[in-house]
């Protein structure tokens, strides 16, 4: 457990470290008890704002529906993204200049540009030249936002994932004359994919997280805006963005580990090259095509 | 046909994307300060302190932007009363809360980056600090951190991109930035995708030079091993 940083503490450094985590423990105490005087003032810590919570009615009439939403939009976002980003993606190395060029300025557009802008288009394009019923506009311009996005995203990672194979994998394909299109589908993309898969179950909670704009701002009645119809039925703001925060920091936090296990195992597992996207290691790509100081790991020879 | 841009004078678009720059510097500054104290805490040798930063790290990380800006406005402002030093000034209220909710949302981020800078330096670099009698915060602050930062511009680069794509969250508490714009703008306007087109420009020469220049300087200031 000791760190690169500081050595196994002696009886001095104990001491120390001792005196840092009282004065520590003390300035987060303070800054608790503020919280607690400041909300009990406020009068958010009455119990009749809490009691909706532990009653079902709460749940069914709002939060449950909302959290359906969010899944709804953030599974369907996924489900239409992952192939539009796969071909992008796989667009982006092709060898033909006129595929790679146009696949590689969508992917960097659209990478560019803020979801909520891609939310707000996509509601004002459905509005004008669509009938799309006015119930289901938001979940329409919301999903199309998230797919625009996380497609590009997307074909980011695959591109990553693919690149990250040894280069020994295409050139053993074309070795024993496969052409290029089977290389692709029998020798690299089942590797990419697997290489992938944390990557992309990480992707998720970025997908789950943007479902919030929708209902700010498009009236999308997901989780948060569920939360406002709530909070104006019971009168308990900040109970409700508690619970809500919650909700979202549980789901996300249960994605995030399984991303990680995901990570752990396949990094474990002897079969394949050992190839592995950390969840992390997306928004780097760029970074690493430039300098890949930063992955360096222990920092070797050259 | 781009008449539209000048019926709006308040904001202008002009305007509007200088708020959103406004919001990015702000909150960038504030993010990179709380940011590098959060990484601090985390490789400290006192363990409470570790907690504490990968408990804030993996709350944040998960919570949506969005609420926690929307948490600023009618959370701290409506029900605890914070009005940032500006009780009567909605407009700069709203600004002010929005950079505490972007600073502390994206602090989480910086963190990580920092942390994963920090696994970068040798061990050796680190030894020979405190072989020759460094304590620990003159071990991070001397030789680990100034290291870490130059390898982790890239990383740190994608992360203000991220910022000032994420500064149009604000527009859900009402700050005239942006996407504030380009909302009342196309709901007016009959020009969708022209007005789209021209917004959409607007972020890619904010958010492109940014990733070039700071693509470039992290090749530079590389740390060569």
């Amino acid at each position: 457990m000791t760190s690169v940083l500081y050595d196994a503490p002696g009886p001095r450094a104990k001491r120390r470290n001792v005196i840092f985590s009282v004065v520590f423990v003390a300035l987060l105490g303070l800054a608790l008890w503020w919280v607690y005087r400041t909300m009990d003032d406020k009068g958010q810590l009455e119990w009749s704002l809490w009691k909706p919570f532990t009653e079902s009615q709460a749940w069914t009439t709002y939060l449950l529906p909302g959290l359906g939403n969010t899944l709804k939009a953030a599974a369907l976002a996924m489900i239409i993204a992952l192939p539009l980003g796969a071909v992008l993606g796989i667009a982006r190395l092709s060898d033909h200049r006129w595929v790679r060029v146009p696949a590689g300025v969508v992917v960097e557009f659209f990478r560019a540009i803020p979801v909520l802008l891609l939310m707000l288009f996509a509601n004002e394009v459905y509005v004008r030249s669509t009938d799309i019923s006015s119930d289901d506009r938001p979940l329409y311009a919301v999903v199309t936002g998230l797919v625009l996005y996380n497609a590009s995203v997307l074909a980011e990672i695959v591109r990553a994932g693919i690149l990250s194979l040894p280069r020994g994998q295409s050139e053993a394909g074309y070795a024993i004359g496969l052409r290029k299109g089977q290389t692709m589908k029998n020798i690299l993309l089942p590797q990419a994919v697997t290489a992938m898969l944390p990557a992309i179950v990480s992707q998720l909670v970025v997908i789950v997280k943007d479902t919030a704009l929708g209902g700010v701002l498009l009236n999308f009645t997901e989780l948060l805006n569920a939360r406002g119809t709530l909070a104006a039925n019971y009168a308990n703001v900040i109970p409700s963005f508690i619970v809500v925060a919650l909700i979202f920091i549980l789901l996300n936090f249960l994605l995030t580990s399984f991303a990680s296990w995901l990570e752990a195992r396949l990094r474990r597992s002897k079969r394949g090259t050992g190839a592995v996207l950390g969840a992390d290691e997306v928004d780097d790509l760029n970074a690493a095509e430039v300098g890949d100081t930063h992955k360096a790991g222990g920092g070797g020879p050259a | 046909m781009f008449d539209f841009i000048s019926d709006y004078d308040d904001p202008t678009l002009l305007g509007a994307f200088w708020m959103t720059v406004k919001l990015t510097v702000f909150s960038g500054v504030g993010a990179l300060v709380w940011g590098t104290l959060l990484a601090a805490m985390r490789v400290s040798p006192v363990p409470l302190m570790r907690g504490f930063g990968t408990a804030y790290v993996n709350i944040v990380r998960n919570t949506p932007l969005t609420v926690i800006i929307v948490f600023t406005s009618l959370g701290l402002a409506d029900i605890f009363g914070m009005t940032m030093g500006a009780p009567d000034d909605f407009a700069l209220q709203g600004f002010r809360l929005a950079v505490l909710g972007l600073a502390a949302y994206t602090a989480a981020f910086v963190c990580e980056a920092l942390r994963s800078g920090i696994n970068t330096v040798p061990v050796g670099q680190a030894e020979a600090a405190r072989a020759i009698g460094l304590n620990f915060s003159q071990v991070l602050g001397l030789i680990v951190l100034p290291q870490a930062f130059r390898s982790v511009i890239g990383p740190l680069a994608n992360v203000l991109i991220a910022l000032t794509k994420n500064t149009t969250v604000a527009a859900a508490i009402g700050v005239a930035e942006a996407a504030l714009l380009m909302k009342e703008m196309i709901e007016n306007e009959a020009q969708t995708l022209l007005i789209g087109a021209v917004f959409a420009f607007g972020f890619v020469v904010l958010t492109l030079p940014t990733g070039l220049f700071l693509g470039w300087l992290s090749k530079r200031l590389a740390v060569k091993r």
